[in-house]
C-alpha cells in the first residue's frame, strides 16, 4: 500500500525565508508583474495580472518586502525558468483585506460570483490548473445537470485530496453548493475511490447536515488508475462518453476537483485568493510523510526540511504522482498551483521503473489498459519513425498520458514518452507552417511593393523626360526600351542591394 | 444492318456529348498557374534564404516542378521537406547534403548602425525596420533567420544568433536520445536562492 500518508492529518508548513512566485502557475496565458523591487506587499494581494482570457493573476503568499523579480527555475519538465517574483516575508503575515466575504452567495448573480473566482485566481488544483471561472459559466446552450466533485485521486501515494475529505468535508461540501448555484445543476455526484471510505462517510455526513443539499449523491466507486482523469470519471459515473474535442458541459456534465471546491469555498466566502494548497509529502526517501498546507512559492528544499528530508544525494524527486508526475533535477524550486505531490525516492528505488527498452512483442496489453481504447504499440512506432501525420490520424491528441499503457508493458517501451514527443513535434510542425504562411504573405507583399515601385519610378522618369523634350516621337521609343532594358537589369539584383542604392 | 448503324450512331453520339462536356469542364474548372508548384511552395518552409540557388522559394517550388531543379536542395526545410516533395514528384529520395542550422534570428548593434537602410532592402520578408540615418532594428518574431542581410552591410553590425527556445514553445525530446540528456543537464544549471 503506497498511500502512507492516508491517516496523519493535515499539517502546516512554517513561514518561508523567501518565496518565489512565477508569474503564470496555469495553463494559458502569462501574467505581467504589476509590483516593483522593495514594495510592500501584503498577503493574498494581486502582483501580477492576467494577460488573455484563459489567465488568472498571481497573488503574494505572505505580507513581504519584493526583494527582486528575475528569471528563476519552476517545476516544469524543460527545466526552463519563468520571470518570478521573490518575497521576503515580515513574519507578521497580514492579510489583504480588499476583498470582503460572501456568505449568502445563493442570493448573488453567479456572474459576480465567476468574476471572484477569477481575481482569486483559482485554477484546477487536480494538477492540470486550468482556470476555474472558465469552466463555472451558466450557458445557456449548454445548461449543466449534473455537478460532479472528483474525490477519486487515483494517483498511488498522493493523499492530499484524501485528508483535504476528512478534515474540510463541510466546507468543501459548501464549495459544491456555490458551484450548484453558479452553474444552474440541480444535481451532484460526489465520486469517491473504495480504498477511502472514511473520506466517503465523512462527506455524506457533511450532506446530511445541510437539508438544502438532498439531490447530491454520494458514490464509493472501485478503485481504479485512471478514474480521476476527467473524461474517464464521467463516463464511469453517467455512461456518456465526451466526444473528442468536445467538453464535459457539452453533455451537460461539470467536473471539479475537491482542492478546487475547497479553494472557491475559500475565495468566495471568505474573501482568500488562492495562496495556498495542500500537499502530499511522501515517497520512501522522506522520514516523516504527510499532507501539508503550503504556501505556493514556498521553496520545495524548505517543505522537504520540514519532513526531515535534508540531503539529496541518491534520490529522486517527483512533482506530482508516481504515474503522471514529473521528474525534478533539484529541490530550488517553488511550490506552485500545480503541486498535488512532492515525492522523494532512493534511486534504487525508482530505478526499478527503470529498466532498458527491448522490442515490442505485439501482446496487446497496452492497447487492454489504455482508458480510451487508443492502440499505443502503434501509436509510439509512428511517433519513433517520425509518422506524425499518421499519428495524428490514429487520435495521438486523446490521449491523456496517464501512462497505463507503459506500466503494463512487458517490454518496458517507455510509450508515453514516445507520445509527448510526437505531440510535441506536431505541435512545432504545424507553427512552423503558419510561421511559413506568414512569411510567404509578406514575401509577396514585397515582391508586389517592389513592382510597383518599379513601375512608378519609370513613369515618373517617362513624364519627367517628355516634359523636358518637346519633340519626343523618336525620343520616346529609345527611352522606352531603355527602361525595359532597365527593368531587365534590375531583376538579379534584387539580391544585392548596393548596386540597387546606387542606382538610387 | 439496322443494329450495327444503331450502335454506330448510339457511340458516336456518347462520343459527341463527352466531348463537349469536357470542352466545357475544361474551361468552367481551369486551373490557374501550375498546381504542383503551389503544392510545393506550400510544403516549404518560406525563409525565401535563396540556400537552394534560386532567389526564393516560389522560384525554386517552379524548378522542381519543372524538373529543372533536384528534391533536397531546400536547407533550412531539412529530410522532412525533401521527403515530401520526393513523395509529390513520384521521385527517389535524396540526402539533403547541408546540415541546416538550428534556428537563427538577425541581430543588428544598434550601437554601430548607421542608418543605410542596405538590410531593409535585402530582408525578403520585411522582418527589418528602420529608416535612413535611424537604428535598424529586426522584428525578432518575423525573422526567418536567412543570413540575406548579413553580406550587405556596410559595416558588419547584423550578428545571426540562436534563436531562444520559449518555454511555450518546449516539446519533449525523443527518450534516450543526445536532445534528452541535454534537458536533464539544463535543469540542474538553476543555482539555488540565496537571499
Amino acid at each position: 500500500m503506497s498511500k502512507v500518508t492516508d491517516n496523519s492529518s493535515i499539517s502546516t508548513s512554517l513561514l518561508a525565508p523567501v518565496y518565489i512566485v512565477p508569474i503564470k502557475q496555469h495553463i494559458g496565458e502569462v501574467c505581467t508583474p504589476i509590483v516593483s523591487v522593495g514594495e510592500q506587499v501584503f498577503r493574498g494581494q494581486k502582483i501580477a495580472k492576467s494577460q488573455g482570457y484563459v489567465s488568472v493573476p498571481v497573488h503574494a503568499p505572505t505580507s513581504g518586502k519584493v526583494v527582486k523579480i528575475e528569471e528563476h527555475a519552476i517545476p516544469h519538465p524543460s527545466g526552463m525558468g519563468l520571470p518570478s517574483i521573490f518575497i521576503e516575508p515580515d513574519g507578521n503575515d497580514t492579510r489583504d483585506e480588499s476583498l470582503k466575504p460572501i456568505s449568502d452567495y445563493r442570493e448573488k448573480d453567479p456572474a459576480e460570483l465567476r468574476e471572484r473566482v477569477r481575481i482569486c485566481g483559482v485554477a484546477g488544483l487536480g494538477g492540470a490548473v486550468f482556470p476555474t471561472f472558465i469552466k463555472l459559466l451558466k450557458d445557456q446552450r449548454n445548461p449543466i445537470e449534473t455537478v460532479i466533485l472528483n474525490g477519486i485521486e487515483c494517483e498511488p501515494y498522493l493523499t492530499n485530496d484524501h485528508r483535504l475529505m476528512i478534515e474540510k468535508s463541510k466546507q468543501i461540501v459548501t464549495g459544491l453548493d456555490i458551484i450548484m448555484h453558479m452553474v444552474g445543476a440541480k444535481k451532484a455526484i460526489v465520486a469517491i475511490e473504495d480504498n477511502k471510505p472514511d473520506a466517503a462517510e465523512a462527506l455524506r455526513k457533511a450532506v446530511e447536515s445541510q437539508p438544502e443539499m438532498k439531490h447530491v449523491e454520494v458514490h464509493l466507486l472501485p478503485t481504479r488508475y485512471p478514474q480521476g482523469s476527467e473524461k474517464q470519471l464521467i463516463q464511469v459515473l453517467t455512461g456518456k462518453e465526451i466526444p473528442a474535442g468536445k467538453l464535459p458541459m457539452h453533455i451537460g456534465v461539470l467536473c471539479q476537483n475537491v482542492g478546487t471546491t475547497w479553494a472557491i469555498f475559500d475565495a468566495v466566502v471568505r474573501g482568500n485568493a488562492l495562496t495556498e494548497r495542500f500537499v502530499t509529502v511522501s515517497g520512501d526517501a522522506v522520514p516523516r510523510p504527510g499532507v501539508m498546507r503550503v504556501r505556493l512559492g514556498t521553496p520545495m528544499r524548505f517543505v522537504y526540511a520540514q519532513h526531515g528530508l535534508d540531503h539529496f544525494e541518491n534520490i529522486h524527486l517527483l512533482h506530482g504522482g508516481p504515474m503522471m508526475g514529473e521528474r525534478l533535477k533539484g529541490p530550488d524550486v517553488p511550490v506552485v498551483k500545480s503541486t498535488n505531490g512532492l515525492l522523494a525516492m532512493h534511486s534504487d528505488t525508482m530505478m526499478k521503473a527503470h529498466k532498458v527498452e527491448q522490442p515490442c512483442i505485439r501482446c496487446g496489453h497496452c492497447g487492454v489498459a489504455c482508458p480510451i481504447n487508443l492502440v499505443p504499440n502503434l501509436l509510439a512506432d509512428q511517433c519513433r519513425s517520425d509518422l506524425f501525420e499518421k499519428a495524428e490520424s490514429y487520435n495521438l491528441f486523446d490521449c491523456i498520458e496517464c501512462g497505463a499503457c507503459s506500466y503494463v508493458c512487458p517490454s518496458n517501451i517507455p510509450l508515453v514518452h514516445y507520445f509527448r514527443y510526437g505531440k510535441g513535434q506536431l505541435a512545432q510542425i504545424s507553427r512552423a507552417k503558419g510561421f511559413a504562411d506568414a512569411s510567404k504573405e509578406r514575401s509577396e507583399a514585397r515582391d508586389i511593393r517592389i513592382e510597383r515601385e518599379k513601375a512608378e519610378r519609370a513613369a515618373k522618369r517617362k513624364q519627367v523626360r517628355a516634359a523636358h523634350k518637346p519633340k519626343p516621337s523618336d525620343e520616346m521609343k529609345t527611352e522606352a526600351i531603355k527602361t525595359d532594358e532597365k527593368a531587365g537589369e534590375e531583376k538579379p539584383t534584387d539580391e544585392k542591394p548596393e548596386s540597387k542604392g546606387s542606382e538610387s | 444492318m439496322m443494329q450495327l448503324l444503331a450502335a454506330t450512331l448510339s457511340f458516336g453520339a456518347f462520343a459527341l456529348l463527352f466531348g463537349v462536356l469536357l470542352a466545357i469542364a475544361g474551361r468552367v474548372f481551369k486551373v490557374e498557374g501550375d498546381p504542383i508548384a503551389d503544392n510545393i511552395e506550400a510544403m516549404l518552409p518560406q525563409t525565401q534564404c535563396g540556400q537552394c540557388g534560386f532567389v526564393g522559394c516560389k522560384p525554386y517550388a517552379g524548378a522542381v516542378a519543372s524538373g529543372e531543379a533536384e528534391v533536397n536542395q531546400c536547407v533550412p526545410g531539412g529530410e522532412r521537406t525533401m521527403l515530401q516533395i520526393a513523395d509529390m514528384m513520384g521521385v527517389e529520395p535524396k540526402t539533403v547534403e547541408d546540415e541546416a542550422s538550428s534556428p537563427m534570428i538577425a541581430f543588428v548593434r544598434e550601437d554601430e548602425c548607421i542608418g543605410c537602410t542596405l538590410c531593409i532592402k535585402a530582408c525578403p520578408v520585411d522582418a527589418i525596420l528602420g529608416a535612413p540615418k535611424q537604428y535598424h532594428t529586426v522584428i525578432t518574431d518575423h525573422c526567418t533567420g536567412c543570413t540575406l542581410c548579413v553580406e550587405p552591410c556596410p559595416v558588419d553590425c547584423i550578428d545571426m544568433l540562436i534563436k531562444p527556445e520559449l518555454l511555450e514553445h518546449w516539446s519533449w525530446p525523443l527518450p534516450d536520445t543526445e536532445r534528452s540528456r541535454l534537458a536533464m543537464e539544463r535543469k540542474g544549471q538553476h543555482a539555488p536562492y540565496t537571499a
